[in-house]
């Protein structure tokens, strides 16, 4: 027998199929292998010192104590992604406030006052609108693109749930309506646009059953192809992520 | 006779909030376990738990009877974590990638200084200050890891699940999920082997 690849190595290690007696007869004859194959003993046994949090023997009791209380709700629960993006959306949702109160300024001020309210807001920083978009952005596109790249990387031969995806597309379209709005006030046309079709694309993975045989998975990531929102979304990213560096920088 | 989890499902899938009490106290301490060796933070983790069990109830009807709630469960929690772990990477929240995997002359004498005051069985507070260390390392590697990688590696090397449980967990062929772990091993012994190799 030839030397023992990587791969028998570590199936040999997990006891997954394979010809294990061929290997195990080859370890016991071959130095070289037995020293490979001892070194990934070893390292996966450091690997198991990892320590695990102790756990209370009240731990289930307090678990459902945590749960319980939300299976009731009616609607949409939170969900940990939007706990981790929540300053993203109260970002977006300030940018949104600060139009509109520069809207109504606009409307009731009496023009000197108007004049003074404008030359303060633009005093103060007259870039912050857009800087505070671009970041709320930045979090949304990520967001988006895994959906689509999930889907877009799924098994082709299989049949596809995608119901978690449609729950989260769902959830995206919601947010997509308020950054666009705010990209269209402040005539940022480039982002409107592609949030514009990224809306499309996640209204109808939304919309979509929540399994799709092979054929309806196939039409959906044309469909993702034909209007090359992934391109679309990664260079918007790429230029969000690049203006967020160089206000760090400033 | 204890009731299988099909049929607390059954009974939670009709309202009965009880039925689905006894699913989360059967299976939460499990889903923490997979969800911290997932994302190497307890408060995470323990959101990770909470999401799951959410996601869990609100698709119970969904759910598909034949298969095990259990896998169904691994596999919403999987994905619960997959998106966190790499949402904070892309955040930049991820350790640094492992010290050990370029480790220089330099560090060498360090590992080996780490190694010998390991083999040392007194307890004192620098072994167990170096002991922290070399947990800290194996963090780093598993951090290094892709979010694919990393879960795959997680169900295979600690839940003990077989390939073919992991590919059905990751929603993927057994020979995808098959080399998820073998990148997932060679990047760990490729940043860790330093560590080992002085301890022999």
């Amino acid at each position: 027998m030839n030397h023992v690849t990587e791969e028998q190595l570590i199936l040999h290690y997990y006891g997954e199929e394979g010809d294990t007696l061929a290997v195990e007869a080859h370890l016991d004859e071959c130095e070289e292998c037995r020293a490979r194959y001892g070194g990934y003993q070893r390292v996966l046994n450091v690997v198991d010192s990892l320590p695990l949090p102790e756990r209370s023997p009240e731990y289930e009791a307090e678990l459902w104590g945590r749960i319980s209380p939300q299976l009731g709700r009616t609607g949409r629960r939170f969900s940990w992604p939007v706990i981790f993006a929540w300053r993203w959306a109260i970002a977006g949702v300030a940018v949104a406030g600060l139009m509109m109160a520069a809207f109504f300024a606009g409307r009731f001020l009496p023009q000197n006052r108007t004049t003074t309210a404008k030359a303060v807001i633009q005093a103060a920083d007259p870039k912050a609108p857009q800087r505070v978009l671009l970041v709320a952005i930045g979090d949304y596109l990520e967001r988006s693109q895994m959906v689509l790249v999930e889907l877009a990387n799924a098994n082709p031969t299989a049949p596809l749930d995608i119901s978690t995806e449609r729950e989260r597309a769902a959830d995206l379209v919601s947010e997509n309506r308020l950054y666009r709005q705010t990209a269209e006030h402040i005539g940022d046309t480039a982002v409107s646009n592609v949030l514009e079709e990224l809306d499309r694309v996640l209204l109808e993975i939304a919309h979509s059953p929540s399994e799709l045989s092979p054929e309806q998975a196939e039409q959906l990531r044309e469909r993702f192809k034909s209007e090359g929102i992934l391109f679309k979304i990664r260079v918007l990213g790429s230029n969000v992520r690049n203006q967020e560096g160089t206000d760090a920088r400033l | 006779m204890e009731l299988t989890d099909r049929a607390f499902v059954a009974r939670a899938r009709s309202g009965d909030a009880d039925a689905f009490r006894v699913l989360v106290e059967r299976h939460g301490r499990a889903l923490f376990r997979l969800a911290f060796r997932m994302t190497g933070n307890e408060q995470d983790a323990e959101d990770v738990v909470q999401e799951s069990f959410l996601r869990a109830y609100r698709q119970l009807a969904k759910f598909d009877e034949r298969a095990s709630f259990g896998t169904w469960l691994y596999r919403i929690a999987a994905n619960c974590s997959l998106d966190l772990v790499r949402a904070r990477k892309r955040r930049g929240g991820a350790a640094t990638p492992a010290m050990v995997a370029g480790a220089g002359e330099g560090d060498r004498s360090e590992i080996d200084l780490v190694m010998t005051n390991l083999a040392s069985t007194e307890p004192s507070p620098e072994r167990e200050a170096l002991s922290t260390e070399v947990r800290d390392r194996v963090a780093d590697a598993m951090n290094d890891l892709s979010a694919t990688e990393r879960t795959a590696f997680v169900l295979r090397h600690f839940e003990g699940m077989c390939i073919e449980e992991v590919s059905r967990v990751l929603d993927c062929q057994p020979g995808a999920a098959k080399h998820s772990v073998f990148r997932a091993v060679q990047k760990l012994r490729r940043a860790l082997e330093p560590l080992v190799s002085t301890a022999r």
